[in-house]
């Protein structure tokens, strides 16, 4: 995976501070300074290692993280799709890029069975309205679909933050 | 679903950004032009009535060393609940849905090494006797991180 190679190693004091904020930072006036307490640190050292872990990548971001469910995308599509390798980075991007792709990646084949390549996951509020949006995602492929499927979620069967 | 303009405000404008600083909410007061108690009484509101699932920092589980991959399988309907339960048991598991395919069971193994996602895989094809397909993902294209209200 071409975005492993930069891992950077985290010492002692990251993986306190990870472990401290990775369910979520305190609804407090002071949140900081309410991790640092807890953890016995500086609330200088929490605030420069979660600005380095995120100048490094390793967090993604800080704030808040809407739940679509909740907020009427009932309706979720994982949409596959089989394209040529040879064009999946300019095509990924693409797809990527539009407003309603919430996440879009390139995962291994099982031929015969399963030939897509590139997944695009898209939320709406409704089925319809998946559709409608993955149609375009088609038109924007044209020729370069060679065929494609939507998976609907029927069911959250487990839903937990990432632990490390 | 009963939200209020300045909650929209809060999800369209605070999915990422919250700052890194000793005082955050006084920052954001100034952004958001909302009071500071405002919006954490707003943001504490919405987790516990589910329109927010987290708040604060999203950790990229691969840059932090770990392993990560989304995994299918197929599971006769009259097994469904029994795999659901082996499957769910591991705590490497973090998200698991049903899918309306041949493939219907779809979920994210994320490891503290990414050794472990393979002894993960193998452990749940043992018990269960059914394949994991496993798709790490090979390319990562876009991340959207703006989702609008």
């Amino acid at each position: 995976m071409s975005q492993q190679k930069e891992t950077y190693k985290l010492d002692d004091i990251d993986r306190k501070v990870i472990s401290a904020t990775q369910a979520g930072l305190p609804l407090t006036l002071h949140p900081y300074h309410d991790v640092a307490e807890q953890i016995g640190l500086k609330v200088e050292e929490v605030i420069a290692r979660l600005q380095n872990m995120t100048d490094q990548g390793i967090i993604r971001r800080t704030g808040v993280v809407p739940n679509h469910y909740k907020l009427g995308f009932k309706s979720n599509g994982m949409s596959v799709w089989n394209v040529p390798d040879d064009k999946i980075k300019a095509l990924g991007k693409k797809v990527g890029s539009l407003e309603f792709v919430s996440h879009c990646y390139q995962r291994p084949r099982f031929l015969p069975e399963w030939p897509y390549n590139l997944f695009a996951m898209v939320h709406g509020t409704s089925h319809e309205e998946v559709n409608e949006k993955v149609k375009k995602i088609s038109e924007l492929l044209a020729a370069d679909d060679e065929g494609h499927q939507i998976l609907f979620s029927s069911r959250i069967l487990k839903k937990t933050g990432l632990r490390i | 679903m009963e939200l209020h303009e300045h909650d929209r405000i809060i999800i369209n404008q605070l999915q990422g950004g919250f700052p890194l600083c000793a005082d955050p909410w006084h920052e954001l007061e100034n952004t958001l032009n909302i009071p500071a108690e405002e919006i954490i009484s707003r943001i504490e509101r919405m987790k516990t009535e589910g329109y927010l699932s987290r708040f604060g920092p999203m950790y990229h589980a691969e840059k932090m060393g770990g392993g990560l991959t989304l995994a299918a399988m197929k599971v006769d309907k009259s097994r469904y609940d029994e795999v659901t339960d082996i499957v769910n048991s591991f705590s490497e598991v973090a998200h698991n849905y049903e899918r309306e395919h041949e493939l219907n069971m779809w979920f994210v193994i994320a490891t503290e090494s990414p050794e472990q996602v393979q002894q993960v895989i193998s452990e749940i094809e043992k018990k269960t006797d059914i394949r994991v397909y496993n798709m790490p993902k090979k390319q990562e294209f876009f991340l959207n991180l703006k989702f609008e209200v």
